[in-house]
């Protein structure tokens, strides 16, 4: 009702107000500016002012703390690398039904792919990332690397028996290198000369290799076989393909297109060295051949295994959720998302005991820390001071050392232990498991993370007034209902913020847990840092890392939507 | 052709041997290794030696080997690599080699040989376990029991499968906090024979077994992380019987006479070496060759175990091997290689482990965790 009324009143007097500025025109400025244009103005110079006084920090923070998070986060999605590393075979393979092994074709262009990646080395690194997917992978890439120079051998002896030529590699930049680049690689390596003839230094690249405009028409995969080459030995040895005999896999490619190209095309090819070519189809189909897929099974079992080609398949787009899914103990198939196997599910535990763990150690912050606030807060400034340096003291110890010291106390044959023992309160062959257990996670992160609590409510219950509580007091009220209902509420805000505090602190904790916690109190940040430095599951760690902070800031939503943030005090 | 490109690369090499003598040498270089008492033993047998001959090059030394994989690639990736030299073990040297991160090198070309003139490549023998690789030493992951427990009896184990054997060796046990080498164990004394461990390991039903025989430990077991626990745990009488790396025990029984005895029995070997970060600009290369091929010859490859219980990777250093510099005592009994200590031995197998190792990691914490 007064509600209403006070809108009402406060409407009409804005009406009114608006009435007359429409009547005598916008208030202007001494300048003849309307007055709310200049103000706006003087405010915007400001506020840039501030901004420019503040963007050094800013730019710092996202240079060096925002952007790399971010990137980091990023590689939770991220799997460039299979179609980078095979393109070909992703290609092969994008309708492979995945009944039997895929076809003469696909193995093809699987060694295509495969000798370019062994000579750049970057095979095994696929292999240990489809690795983490299906065990076995890693040796099927790492064996087949050592083994894939042989691939086409057959088909290279043959041509070149059939024609020296083809072991010439003039007579192959002849056929396949486009004229302008022969001309430009020509006048390179005469500079090259001259400046060597006369001992300067010269250090400009060959020219990047450039493929004949007719040739892929009709000879397909060969182009695209020794533009790879070409490129390869340029880019990673600096060799130059005017003095490079081809890769084996270039004249199993050859072999492949005399075969498989309509007689007509080759016939009709009038390039350079048409004679050398339209000689080979004539005589190719003569040629042994190879047995793609046999010879890949017999460099490694694996390629035999369908699984191996699923995998391949599977994680074959530039962004996948497989990192997210096994961070869930789930896994992508290609069948769908299933359930890990029960004996590898993990994470979901270790997340649950991580919050688990964290809040029971909050609760404990709360209980120890609130009484020493209290006192702090009460005791002359002197004591007081005394006391704060006492809670401060562990801050200036190192971690590892506090961490080494509990181990020292807590061990069944330690202080606590030995004391219990020695007032007979604990059997000698009954002694207390204090450590390496959930028990000795708590009580060390508790001691570690108290003085975060301890800070935040002291500096909130020094300043509120002690006049209130004796105000209670005297108006009758107990000593309990003066606290409860008079001082406890007045220092709530200082417990949110503590347990914000103590909480993130402690979700993300990693070194304490590692050396106390043992079997059972280890926390994610455990496996997190094990994906990171041991493992190099780089992408899982970025997953379980992205998922702790939507966590975490979930949790916060929930606690402003509780307690309400505005009621959070630092002091 | 062939034949003719043979030629003409052993002639070019013969021109440029004379050539690289004159090469420019970066005049400081950064070491990596992992601290404590092993990397003393490079800076007293390596690195001391190294600059009093060369006393214009510095040597930095970091200690940052146990991440040194994650950190080579964050180095790769941001396109500054700041080491010039990494030890890493063997496992490490292949996946370092398998991501590139590593440069191929080509062991007789970049080392000396043998002071009979044994190539490096057979002196080292199958030791090179990567084309990437140099190895130093061999060490081994072994176990350990405190003497005179009272429990048990004056009985005195006897086998690795005392570790597994609760009732004749009562106690609390400590393990690494990983699949390795534990699987390996626990297959053993359930009966696989040596030769078959990784056969039956790649089964399920292996598996199984394995994780069954473990069950039996599992709630009087430690589960260590760091390789410094274990002699502690033992010293302190928090824990009977153990595993760690050999020179770890050595230290805690010979330097600080801790009631501790080896149990030498099913220990597996494994190897630490050097590795040359791929992409070094040429000057800091030369420097590093030229360090490297010091650095593992057979006098230096002896001369480091007098400071540290692990056996020379090459063959001709061990019979130059002598006592420990400063306990006066002869070390060979104490090398793991020694025929004494290494009756039964198992080598760790890396290409299978490389393989498996993700796996079998997850199921084998998840199991931890139940």
């Amino acid at each position: 009702m007064t509600d209403a009324a006070t809108g009402n009143i406060g409407r009409a007097a804005a009406d009114a107000r608006r009435a007359e500025a429409e009547q005598t025109g916008p208030v202007m400025a001494a300048d003849g500016r309307p007055l709310k244009q200049s103000l706006n103005r003087a405010l915007r110079a400001q506020k840039l002012r501030a901004l420019a006084l503040i963007a050094p920090l800013l730019l710092f923070l996202l240079v060096t703390f925002v952007a790399p998070i971010f990137d980091m986060l990023f590689r939770s999605v991220e799997n460039q690398i299979t179609s980078e590393t095979l393109p070909r075979t992703v290609v092969a393979l994008e309708d492979w039904d995945a009944q039997d092994l895929p076809s003469q074709d696909t193995f093809a262009a699987l060694a295509y792919d495969f000798m370019e990646a062994a000579e750049r080395r970057i095979h095994t690194r696929l292999g240990s990332r489809l690795n983490y997917e299906t065990t076995g992978i890693s040796s099927t890439f790492r064996r087949s690397g050592r083994g894939i120079d042989d691939l086409g051998e057959t088909q290279a002896e043959q041509f070149i028996d059939l024609n020296p030529q083809w072991e010439d590699p003039a007579a192959w930049v002849a056929l396949m290198a486009a004229p302008d680049w022969i001309a430009a690689q020509a006048d390179w390596a005469a500079r090259a000369d001259a400046a060597d003839a006369a001992d300067r230094p010269f250090d400009e690249a060959e020219p990047a290799f450039r493929l004949a405009g007719g040739i892929a028409a009709t000879l397909p995969e060969t182009a695209d076989a020794y533009r790879s080459f070409a490129t390869t030995i340029q880019q990673e040895d600096e060799d130059s393909p005017t003095a490079e005999e081809p890769w084996n896999t270039v004249y199993l490619a050859l072999y492949r297109d005399l075969l498989r190209q309509p007689a007509a095309t080759i016939a009709a090819y009038d390039g350079p060295q048409a004679a050398l070519v339209q000689e080979a189809a004539g005589v190719a189909a003569g040629f042994e051949a190879t047995d793609l897929p046999a010879f890949f099974i017999d460099m490694d079992d694996g390629w035999g295994d369908l699984k191996t080609w699923e995998t391949i398949q599977t994680f074959s787009d530039p962004y996948t959720a497989g990192y997210f899914l096994a961070a869930l103990d789930l896994q992508l198939t290609p069948q769908g998302i299933e359930m890990q196997p029960e004996e590898q599910q993990i994470y979901l535990m270790l997340f649950w005991r991580t919050i688990v763990l964290s809040l029971t150690i909050m609760g404990l912050c709360v209980l120890l820390g609130y009484p020493i606030a209290y006192l702090l807060s009460n005791l002359p400034m002197r004591t007081s001071n005394l006391l704060l340096i006492l809670v401060l003291l562990p801050f200036w110890t190192s971690l590892l050392v506090r961490t080494s010291a509990w181990k020292v106390l807590l061990q069944q044959q330690g202080v606590i232990n030995d004391t219990l023992v020695w007032l007979g309160l604990v059997a000698d062959d009954a002694r207390l498991a204090l450590i390496n257990n959930q028990v000795g996670t708590v009580i060390a992160m508790t001691h570690i993370l108290l003085p975060f609590m301890i800070l935040p409510l002291y500096s909130v219950m020094k300043t509120i007034p002690p006049s209130y509580v004796r105000a209670a007091k005297s108006l009758g009220a107990t000593n309990s209902t003066a606290f409860w209902r008079v001082y406890f509420p007045q220092s709530v805000p200082g417990i949110g913020a503590g347990c914000i505090l103590v909480f993130i602190l402690s979700i993300g904790y990693y070194i304490t847990p590692e050396l106390v916690g043992g079997r059972t109190g280890i926390f994610i940040s455990n496996r997190i840092a094990f994906h990171i430095s041991d493992s190099l599951n780089w992408g899982l760690a970025a997953a379980l890392g992205s998922i702790l902070l939507i966590l975490v800031l979930a949790l916060y939503w929930l606690y402003d939507r509780l307690v309400g943030i505005d009621n959070v005090k630092l002091g | 052709m062939k034949l003719k490109n043979l030629m003409l690369m052993t002639t070019a090499t013969a021109l440029a041997a004379p050539a690289a003598m004159a090469q420019d040498m970066a005049d400081s270089m950064t070491l990596v290794s992992w601290g404590g008492a092993y990397q003393t033993s490079q800076v007293r047998a390596y690195s001391d030696p190294y600059t009093a001959m060369n006393p214009d090059v510095e040597i930095v030394w970091d200690e940052s080997s146990p991440e040194a994989v994650a950190r080579l690639r964050a180095m790769e990736e941001a396109g500054n690599i700041t080491w010039d030299l990494v030890d890493v073990v063997g496992a490490d040297a292949i996946r370092l080699c398998d991501e590139g991160l590593a440069m191929e090198v080509d062991h007789d070309e970049i080392l000396a040989p043998a002071p009979d003139g044994t190539s490096a490549s057979d002196d080292f023998g199958d030791l090179i376990v990567s084309d990437c690789f140099i190895p130093q030493i061999v060490y081994s992951t072994t176990a350990a029991y405190r003497t005179g427990v009272e429990a048990w009896e004056g009985r005195t184990p006897e086998s690795i499968c005392a570790i597994f054997d609760t009732e004749n060796f009562p106690g609390t046990r400590t393990l690494e906090r990983r699949p390795i080498n534990n699987m390996e164990w626990a297959l053993l004394c359930d009966g696989v024979a040596m030769e078959d461990l990784y056969d039956v390991l790649e089964t399920e039903e292996g598996i199984d077994r394995a994780f069954a025989m473990l069950d039996t430990i599992k709630e009087d077991t430690i589960w260590w992380s760091a390789a410094a626990e274990p002699p502690q745990l033992l010293a302190d009488g928090e824990a009977v019987i153990g595993t760690s790396y050999n020179g770890r025990w050595f230290s805690a029984i010979e330097e600080q006479d801790q009631p501790i005895a080896m149990l030498w029995d099913a220990q597996v070997f494994d190897l630490d070496g050097w590795i040359i970060p791929e992409g070094l600009p040429e000057e800091r290369l030369n420097r590093v060759l030229d360090f490297v091929s010091f650095a593992t010859d057979t006098q230096r490859l002896a001369d480091q175990a007098a400071y540290i219980s692990y056996g020379p990777a090459r063959a001709s250093s061990a019979p130059l091997v002598g006592n420990h510099a400063d306990l006066g005592i002869p070390m060979g009994p104490h090398m793991p290689t020694d025929p004494a200590n290494s009756e039964r031995t198992i080598l760790f197998n890396y290409e299978w482990w490389a393989d498996y190792r993700d796996d079998l990691d997850a199921r084998f914490q998840a199991w931890l965790a139940r």
